[in-house]
C-alpha cells in the first residue's frame, strides 16, 4: 500500500511539473500574440493619454512623452524590455492610472472577485438544481419551462440582460443603485459593506442569470442519461427508489461533470464580467480591461491578459485535478 | 407449487412513425410459463426472441413506451405495479447481463451490501460470506466495477441476488463471455439456490448449458413460447420433443448431427400471419400459414403446433 502511495505521489509531482510547463509556454505565446496585436493597433497611446488637451500640447512635448514611455524604440526591443522586467516581477506602470500594473490589477480584481464569486456560486447552484428538476420531470411542464428559459437565456447577450435589469430594478422600481461600486460622493471611509452589496447585486444577478443555462442544460442531459442507464435500472430492480436512488446513483454521477463544467467556465465568467461591469460602470477588472484597450495602456492591457490567462488556466486545472482525484476510473490512468 | 405464473403475457412498444402516426410493435405474444419453488426453468432462445424483455416485464421495469397485458402472478397473487415495486429486491431479484449494471462510482462491496436486506455490520458480514462462497477474494469488495474481470463481474452480480435472500431469482444471460468451466460453475450456483428452495428462471441462448442443470426448458421463438419440455425430453434423436423448432435446435448441436436450420427468425414488424415458425418449418401445411396455433398441453409439457402429437 505504501509503495502505491509513493508511486501516486511521484505521478502527481510529474503531472504538476507538466502543468507548470504548459502554463509557462501558454503565457509566453499569449504575451507575444497580444503584444503584436497591441503594437499594430490604430490607437495612439500618446494621443489617448493626452485626450482633450491635444491642442495645447506641442509636437515636441508629445515626442517627449513618447520617448519617456519608450514608444519610439522598435517593437521587438520594447517587447524584450517588458518581458525581462516581467521576469523580475515588474509588470510596469499603467499609463492611465499612473500606478504599478500589479496594484491596479490587485485592486480591481478584489472588487471583480466578489462579483464573479457570487455569480459563479449562484449560477452553479441554481443551474444545477434547475437541471436536476428538469430531468426528474422530463417531458412535463416544469421541464418545458426550464428548458425554454435556458434556451432563451443561452441566446441573450449579457449587456442586454444587464440593461433590462437596470431599467426594471434601478430605474422603474428604484430598489438598487444605477451604477458604480459605491455610492457617489460618499467618502471612502463612510462606505459600508451594505452599500457595496447593494451596488453588487444587479451586476452579479446579470452574470448569474446568463451563466445558469449552460450548467442547467448540461446537468439535465447528464441526469437523463444516468436515469436511463443500466445501473439505475438495476438499482431499481434491487428495490431502491425515490430519494435513496437519486442520492446514491443520480447525484454522485452528475455532480462531478457539473463541477468540472463550472470550473472550466471561468473564461466565460470573465468575459461576462467585462460586459456587465461596463453596463453598470462597476469598477472591476473587466472595466479596467476596456479602459486599457481603448486608451492604449499597453502595460495594463498585457498585465490583465496574462492575469486572465492564469485565472482561466487555474479553473481548468482545478477541474482536471478534481476529476482525477474523485473519479475512480481516472485514478488508475497516469498522465495529465 | 408454482411461485411464478406467467399467463398470456403480451408486450408491445409504441413508436412514433412520422409526425402524427404512432405504430405499435408487438414483441412478446401470449407467453406462458410457470416456475415452481425448488426448480430451475431455463428460457432458451436466440437473440431477438424476447428473452430479456420477459425478464424486464417480470421485474415490472419495462421502458415507458412499452405496453404490457396478460397476467404475472407471484405466489398465487397478481403481481401488479404496486406489488412488484414492494417485492423487488426483497422477494424477487434479477442477475443482470453485464458489468454496466453496476454503478461505476461505487465500490462493488458496497453495491452488494445495498442489495442486502440487513444493513450495517450484518450486511457486511453477509457480503463477506457471499463473496467467499462465490470465490471472490476479500479485496474485491474494495474494487470499482471497471477494475473487475468479466468473470469477477458476473460473480459480483450474482452475489447481489444471493445476498438479497429473494425467493424468485431471474438470471438474464449470466454466462456469455465465461469459459466453459466458469459457466458450469455459475450454473451450479443457480442449481444450489434452487435446491435451497428458490425458484430460478434462467435466461440463456446456450441450450447445452441449460440442459446440464435445468429442470424444464422453455423454448422461445419470435416472442412466444414454442415448447415447454422437461430437460429429460432432450435425448436421442429428439423423438420426445414436441415442436419442429425444438427438434431443429436439438439436432443442430455438435453432438447430435450438427444440422443447421435454414432461414432466420422473423422481425416483430413482419410477422407471418399464421404460425410464426411456418416459413422455416418442413412440416408446414395450409393451416400453418393462415392460422396461429394455440399453446396446448401435451405429454407433461406444452407446445404451439398443429401437428404435434
Amino acid at each position: 500500500m505504501r509503495s502505491r502511495d509513493n508511486h501516486s505521489l511521484l505521478r502527481l509531482m510529474k503531472a504538476l511539473l507538466w502543468k507548470a510547463l504548459r502554463l509557462a509556454s501558454l503565457l509566453a505565446a499569449i504575451s507575444i500574440v497580444s503584444f503584436i496585436l497591441v503594437s499594430n493597433s490604430p490607437v495612439d497611446p500618446v494621443q489617448a493619454y493626452i485626450g482633450a488637451d491635444m491642442l495645447v500640447v506641442s509636437h515636441e512635448q508629445r515626442e517627449l512623452i513618447a520617448s519617456y514611455w519608450g514608444l519610439d524604440d522598435p517593437p521587438a526591443e520594447q517587447f524584450f524590455r517588458w518581458g525581462s522586467a516581467l521576469l523580475h516581477g515588474d509588470m510596469g506602470v499603467s499609463m492611465i492610472y499612473q500606478q504599478p500594473v500589479t496594484e491596479v490589477i490587485g485592486e480591481r480584481f478584489v472588487s471583480s472577485l466578489s462579483l464573479m464569486a457570487v455569480s459563479w456560486l449562484l449560477s452553479g447552484i441554481i443551474g444545477f438544481t434547475a437541471g436536476v428538476l428538469a430531468a426528474m420531470n422530463k417531458g412535463r411542464w416544469l421541464d418545458r419551462i426550464i428548458k425554454w428559459y435556458c434556451y432563451a437565456l443561452a441566446s441573450t447577450p449579457t449587456f442586454w440582460m444587464g440593461l433590462v435589469l437596470l431599467i426594471v430594478f434601478a430605474v422603474w422600481l428604484g430598489w438598487f443603485p444605477v451604477a458604480l461600486g459605491v455610492p457617489a460622493g460618499k467618502l471612502a471611509e463612510d462606505v459600508s459593506l451594505l452599500d457595496r452589496l447593494r451596488h453588487m447585486i444587479l451586476p452579479a444577478l446579470t452574470l448569474s442569470i446568463v451563466g445558469i443555462s449552460s450548467i442547467a442544460l448540461h446537468t439535465r442531459q447528464k441526469l437523463i442519461d444516468v436515469l436511463e442507464s443500466d445501473y439505475v435500472w438495476f438499482a431499481k430492480a434491487r428495490g431502491e427508489k425515490g430519494f435513496t436512488l437519486f442520492f446514491r446513483h443520480g447525484l454522485r454521477n452528475i455532480a462531478l461533470p457539473a463541477l468540472t463544467l463550472q470550473f472550466t467556465s471561468f473564461g466565460e465568467l470573465f468575459g461576462g464580467a467585462v460586459l456587465a461591469e461596463q453596463v453598470f460602470s462597476y469598477p472591476g477588472l473587466g472595466q479596467a480591461t476596456v479602459e486599457a484597450g481603448l486608451r492604449g495602456d499597453v502595460p495594463l492591457l498585457l498585465g490583465i491578459v496574462l492575469f486572465t490567462a492564469i485565472f482561466v488556466f487555474a479553473g481548468n486545472a482545478i477541474a482536471d485535478v478534481l476529476y482525477r482525484t474523485v473519479d475512480p476510473r481516472m485514478k488508475e490512468r497516469g498522465t495529465l | 407449487m408454482a411461485l411464478l405464473e406467467v399467463e398470456g403475457l403480451t408486450v408491445a412498444f409504441r413508436r412514433q412513425a412520422g409526425l402524427f402516426r404512432q405504430r405499435t410493435m408487438e414483441v412478446i405474444h401470449g407467453l406462458e410459463l410457470t416456475v415452481d419453488a425448488g426448480q430451475v426453468v431455463a428460457v432458451v432462445g436466440s437473440s431477438g426472441s424476447g428473452k430479456s424483455l420477459l425478464a424486464h416485464a417480470i421485474m415490472g421495469l419495462l421502458p415507458d413506451n412499452a405496453h404490457c397485458s396478460g397476467s404475472i402472478r407471484y405466489d398465487g397473487t397478481l403481481l401488479d405495479a404496486a406489488r412488484v415495486s414492494e417485492l423487488r429486491g426483497k422477494e424477487i431479484a434479477i442477475v443482470p447481463q453485464s458489468v454496466t449494471y453496476l454503478d461505476p462510482l461505487i465500490r462493488v462491496g458496497k453495491q452488494v451490501r445495498h442489495a442486502a436486506s440487513a444493513g450495517g455490520g450484518e450486511g457486511e458480514r453477509l457480503q463477506k460470506q457471499v463473496f467467499a462462497r462465490n470465490g471472490l477474494a476479500e479485496e474485491t469488495a474494495r474494487m470499482y466495477p471497471h477494475e473487475l474481470s468479466g468473470g469477477m463481474a458476473r460473480r459480483v452480480l450474482a452475489s447481489t441476488a444471493i445476498i438479497s435472500g429473494a425467493k424468485l431469482i431471474v438470471a438474464d444471460e449470466p454466462t456469455p463471455g465465461l469459459n466453459e468451466a466458469a459457466a458450469l460453475e455459475t450454473a451450479r450456483q443457480f442449481r444450489e439456490l434452487a435446491d435451497a428452495g428458490c425458484a430460478v428462471l434462467f435466461i440463456t441462448h446456450d441450450i447445452q448449458l441449460a440442459l446440464s442443470f435445468a429442470d424444464r426448458i422453455v423454448v422461445l421463438y419470435a416472442g412466444t413460447v414454442m415448447e415447454n419440455a422437461a430437460a429429460a425430453d432432450f435425448a436421442g434423436d429428439g423423438e420426445r420433443l414436441r415442436h419442429p423448432y425444438t427438434k431443429a435446435l436439438w439436432q443442430a448441436l455438435p453432438g447430435n448431427g450438427f444440422k443447421p436450420l435454414g432461414g432466420s427468425q422473423p422481425h416483430p414488424d413482419m410477422l407471418p400471419p399464421g404460425c410464426l415458425f411456418a416459413p422455416r418449418c418442413c412440416h408446414a401445411s395450409e393451416d400453418c400459414t393462415s392460422q396461429r396455433p394455440e399453446f396446448m398441453p401435451l405429454r407433461d409439457g406444452a407446445v404451439r403446433c398443429f401437428h404435434a402429437s
